[in-house]
């Protein structure tokens, strides 16, 4: 018996007498006896809830998670502080066993905590507007991009190689085929946009230009140049940004990008290996009636009171089918509420605080590594919470030693940059403690 | 009464977090990052308390309804309850607290659990292999179409087209247009099935692919299946599936047995995992043989030393998301199909197909149904009758809000005038479904008799009728 099934035996003797069928199997009557399963399917028998548990709790224990490592990685995924709040808050099983809230009257709850995220986010970002979300910031970009092609018909993107090797990945799937456009890549000078090359490559034909920052390097980009650069050529900016580094960054509102992009896994989300994570999207507002997903606007009920509801929806594949702007209709609904949740919680002062804290904790950790004999800096420009260190001994050496010692270390950059051979990129959020650090770095000056 | 917005409760100085203080020496903010690079001025965020950020966000959750609290028969959405061990065992500290980045040999349980339910899927859809990475049933539709294309792109052969009912979800046009395809739009006949004759014309050799819902979105099997998979074939297309409604099919027919070369399922729907009030969900594809090659990167795979992440796939079509997949998402479909095992699942199918005809039978004699056949898991009401008095089906979804149930899904498909499409779901009991039904009787008679009523609806929410017209025409989309 599954007690997710109500019905009884009495019950559907009961449903059939009404209904005049004599079995359950006669309403299959639509489907031709010979393309029935004739036996049952090769699945494990069925599991009482203590069996489940128990099997389930066996292979989480097959990985070793982060409560019992320290980790200095970081790479798109972070693992920063999540308040105890949010779990009970997002918990909340109004919320998450609701439905995309087409019914506006019955889903006020979802719809004013979207519209909340909307206007945290562009508060955040300095944009004119935000949609309810995307699948996460890789795809966020690729939406962008799309958009972008939309507007101005261009017919290449120039993107920076320190833009998130994923990010770019999903970018040549999404856009390279589907819209043929191509995909020219330029090259980074201390772990920056190599400017002379962004002026020399971008052209009339140049669709948008798209830099991350802070970068996959940790490095900051020179985000105004190239803004200049950009504009000058009549190209579109596209800027990928790490959501809590607005903590204490220039926004890109302020910098004028035309879109701006995010991952906001940070932003109270889980590490879930990697998902559900949340894709940020906002842009400026003359790009309202071309942007992709789902929007919550305010307006009133017949007695004026205040009211959220979906809105645009004309731009949508329910109603547009093949000329809408995006196919998007399921999105992370949940982890934008988490994002709201997180960014309530922290607020005008929290969220610097928390910037401040990851600024000040890889600083330190980054001085005290280059102290060590044989380390030294990948790269010299400014950095915010991840910085590249060239290490004398192997990187995939110096993980393997520190994971022995319950420490997650960086990330080994020759796997997606072959010519950084020997760089390891570190992350250090506020959640790392000095003790964690001081032991790494007694950990790596013991290796040399 | 209505709750503020969190920006109209901040108040300087209030907070709401708490955090250590820096612990390794502070040095001033400018001598470690060019004052040009830093922001300047307010953030411009809210300055709340820890109750007051609890209470709002709990205040809201009252303001919104899910499974948990009301009968939700969303048609095509399958909003069945969400069991309560998967959402404890998904927030295993072993499940959620790992990176992506981690070494494989530290992960093996979550591959594992991965690489398993790859292969419950296969076996349930006959399917030879599954991509678990889409984020959601359209970008499902999406990866399976770029595959597509770049299968034929191999072949030097040029199909631009993609061959689409028009009792189809909108999803399938969208997602065939942003892959560049045309579309051709396929007649349903008086049976609401494909209409073969215009199935025969419209196949060519420039079809990529025909998308069909099985059932369809009228909830009807298609009878004529193996004879569409053999127009599809014979002129060497692929037969799409758009797994939105497996729901009815579970342990009944595998769409491999049907003639599908490649589909994808929703987790959020037919595997019971939460919808999260818009997402996030997860649509996994799943291919024969012929198309396995094109899977996006990475897969995941076992050899004598494990689980582990093969990215080494020279035909794939790429990546289509940051690293691996909704893994929160698969990890609850993954207990919800072990929970069910091999003799659950039939269960499934059989209580969501009688719950959904019961229902069609009680309401029948009062809403005109256009498609008069025992149906499979969800059927469609029309809101259009000579005798309705100018109440539409809008207002009779709106007035149900009063009767504490969510409306069915409106005005779709479009092949139906006023459409109300109507899916109970396994998960709800015959009392729920004989209340729902005397609501909508109840709401027949106010039709004739006080018409007002229904077309004023809600009047017992805390909210009444919010005006969308206004919040398109006068746009205000943030604080």
């Amino acid at each position: 018996m599954i007690p997710y099934i109500p019905n009884t035996e009495e019950d559907q003797k009961e449903m059939l007498k009404e209904i005049g069928a004599e079995s359950i199997e006669a309403l299959f009557c639509a489907i031709p006896q010979n393309l029935r399963l004739k036996t049952d399917l090769n699945l494990p028998s069925s599991l009482s809830e203590m069996e489940l548990v128990n099997e389930l709790k066996g292979l989480s224990k097959k990985n070793a998670h982060l409560d019992e490592y320290v980790s200095f990685l970081g790479a798109g995924s972070y693992d920063h502080f999540i308040p105890a709040l949010l779990d009970h808050l997002s918990g909340r099983s109004e919320f998450y066993t609701s439905y995309t809230p087409y019914q506006a009257e019955a889903s006020q709850g979802m719809l004013q905590a979207t519209y909340e995220y909307q206007s945290l986010i562009c508060q955040l970002f300095q944009m004119d507007i935000c949609n309810a979300s995307l699948y996460d910031g890789a795809t966020a970009l690729a939406e962008a991009v799309i958009l972008a092609h939309k507007v101005n018909h261009g017919k290449e993107v120039l993107v920076v190689k320190s833009v998130h090797p994923e990010s770019r990945q999903v970018l040549t799937t999404y856009i390279k085929k589907t819209l043929g456009l191509s995909i020219m890549e330029i090259d980074c000078q201390n772990g920056v946009t190599d400017l002379a090359q962004l002026k020399e490559k971008i052209s009339n034909d140049t669709s948008c230009v798209i830099v991350q920052n802070p970068n996959f390097f940790g490095c900051l980009e020179e985000v105004k140049k190239i803004e200049e650069i950009t504009h000058q050529s009549g190209s579109l900016y596209i800027v990928s940004v790490d959501p809590i580094s607005l903590g204490l960054l220039v926004p890109p509102g302020e910098y004028n990008a035309d879109m701006a992009v995010g991952e906001g896994q940070a932003l109270g989300s889980k590490l879930n290996f990697g998902g559900p994570y949340l894709g940020i999207f906002t842009s400026k507002k003359k790009f309202l009636r071309k942007i992709p997903g789902r929007i919550v606007g305010e307006t009133i009920d017949k007695e004026g009171k205040r009211g959220f509801v979906l809105t645009l929806q004309t731009r949508e594949q329910h109603i547009r089918r093949e000329r809408a702007t995006s196919n998007i209709c399921t999105n992370q609904a949940l982890n934008a509420l988490r994002a709201v949740i997180y960014l309530s919680t922290l607020g005008e002062k929290g969220l610097p605080k928390v910037a401040e804290l990851c600024l000040q904790k890889s600083h330190y950790a980054a001085r005290r590594i280059y102290q060590i004999p044989g380390f030294e800096p990948t790269f010299t420009s400014p950095f915010f919470k991840e910085f590249a260190v060239k290490c004398p001994i192997p990187p995939n050496k110096i993980n393997k030693l520190l994971w022995d010692n319950k420490i997650l270390g960086g990330f080994e950059l020759s796997r997606l940059y072959p010519q950084l051979q020997n760089s390891l990129l570190f992350c250090v959020t506020e959640k790392r403690t000095r003790g964690d650090i001081d032991r790494l770095i007694r950990l790596l000056e013991g290796m040399v | 009464m209505r709750e503020p917005l969190i920006f109209e409760k901040s108040r300087e100085d209030r907070r709401g977090y708490s955090l250590p203080e820096c612990d390794v020496g502070r040095k001033g903010v400018e001598k470690l990052i060019p004052g040009n690079y830093l922001r300047q001025g307010r953030l411009g965020l809210p300055q709340v308390s820890e109750p007051d950020v609890v209470r709002h966000f709990v205040r809201l959750s009252q303001q919104n309804i899910g499974i948990d609290t009301n009968f939700y028969p969303l048609g095509s959405c399958t909003m069945k309850y969400n069991p309560k061990v998967n959402e404890d065992i998904a927030q295993l500290p072993g499940f959620t607290r790992i990176h992506p980045y981690q070494p494989e040999v530290s992960v093996q349980g979550t591959l594992q659990l991965l690489h398993q339910m790859e292969i419950l899927l296969c076996e349930l859809s006959g399917m030879d292999r599954v991509s678990l990475q889409p984020a959601a049933g359209a970008h499902g539709e999406l990866t399976s179409l770029m595959m597509i294309k770049a299968y034929y792109e191999n072949k030097k052969e040029e199909r631009d087209t993609i061959l689409i009912p028009d009792s189809a979800h909108g999803t399938n046009a969208a997602s065939s247009n942003f892959c560049g395809f045309r579309i051709i739009e396929i007649k349903s006949n008086e049976s609401g099935v494909i209409d073969l004759d215009d199935l025969k014309d419209k196949m060519s050799q420039k079809v990529a692919a025909l998308m069909l819902t099985i059932p369809n979105t009228l909830g009807l099997f298609e009878p004529g299946i193996l004879q569409i998979a053999r127009i599809v074939h014979n002129k060497e297309g692929f037969l799409y599936l758009d797994g939105a409604n497996l729901n009815a099919l579970l342990g009944i027919v595998r769409p491999s047995d049907l003639g599908i070369d490649i589909m994808h399922f929703n987790l959020h729907k037919t595997f019971s995992t939460p919808h999260g009030g818009g997402g996030p969900g997860s649509g996994p594809v799943g291919v024969k043989r012929t198309l396995a090659a094109y899977l996006p990167v990475p897969t995941v795979e076992k050899n004598s030393k494990g689980y582990y992440l093969d990215y080494n796939r020279a035909r794939s079509i790429g990546k289509v998301r940051s690293f691996y997949g909704n893994i929160g998402v698969i990890i609850r479909a993954y207990c919800y199909l072990r929970s069910l095992g091999k003799e659950g699942l039939k269960k499934i199918s059989y209580n969501a197909v009688l719950n959904a005809n019961y229902l069609m039978q009680r309401l029948k004699n009062y809403f005109y149904l256009p498609y008069d056949q025992p149906c499979m898991h969800e059927f469609v009401l029309s809101g259009k009758d000579g005798e309705m008095k100018e109440v539409r089906t809008l207002d009779i979804a709106k007035r149900l809000l009063d009767f504490g149930f969510h409306p069915p899904t409106i005005y779709f498909p479009l092949i139906v005038k006023e459409a109300l499409m109507i899916e109970p779901t396994e998960t709800e009991c015959k009392e729920t479904l004989d209340a729902f039904a005397s609501a909508m009787i109840e709401i027949r008679k106010e039709i004739e008799e006080n018409p007002s009523a229904v077309k004023e609806a809600p009047h017992n929410l805390s909210i009444g009728r919010l005006d969308e017209v206004k919040a398109s025409r006068q746009l205000k989309l943030r604080w």
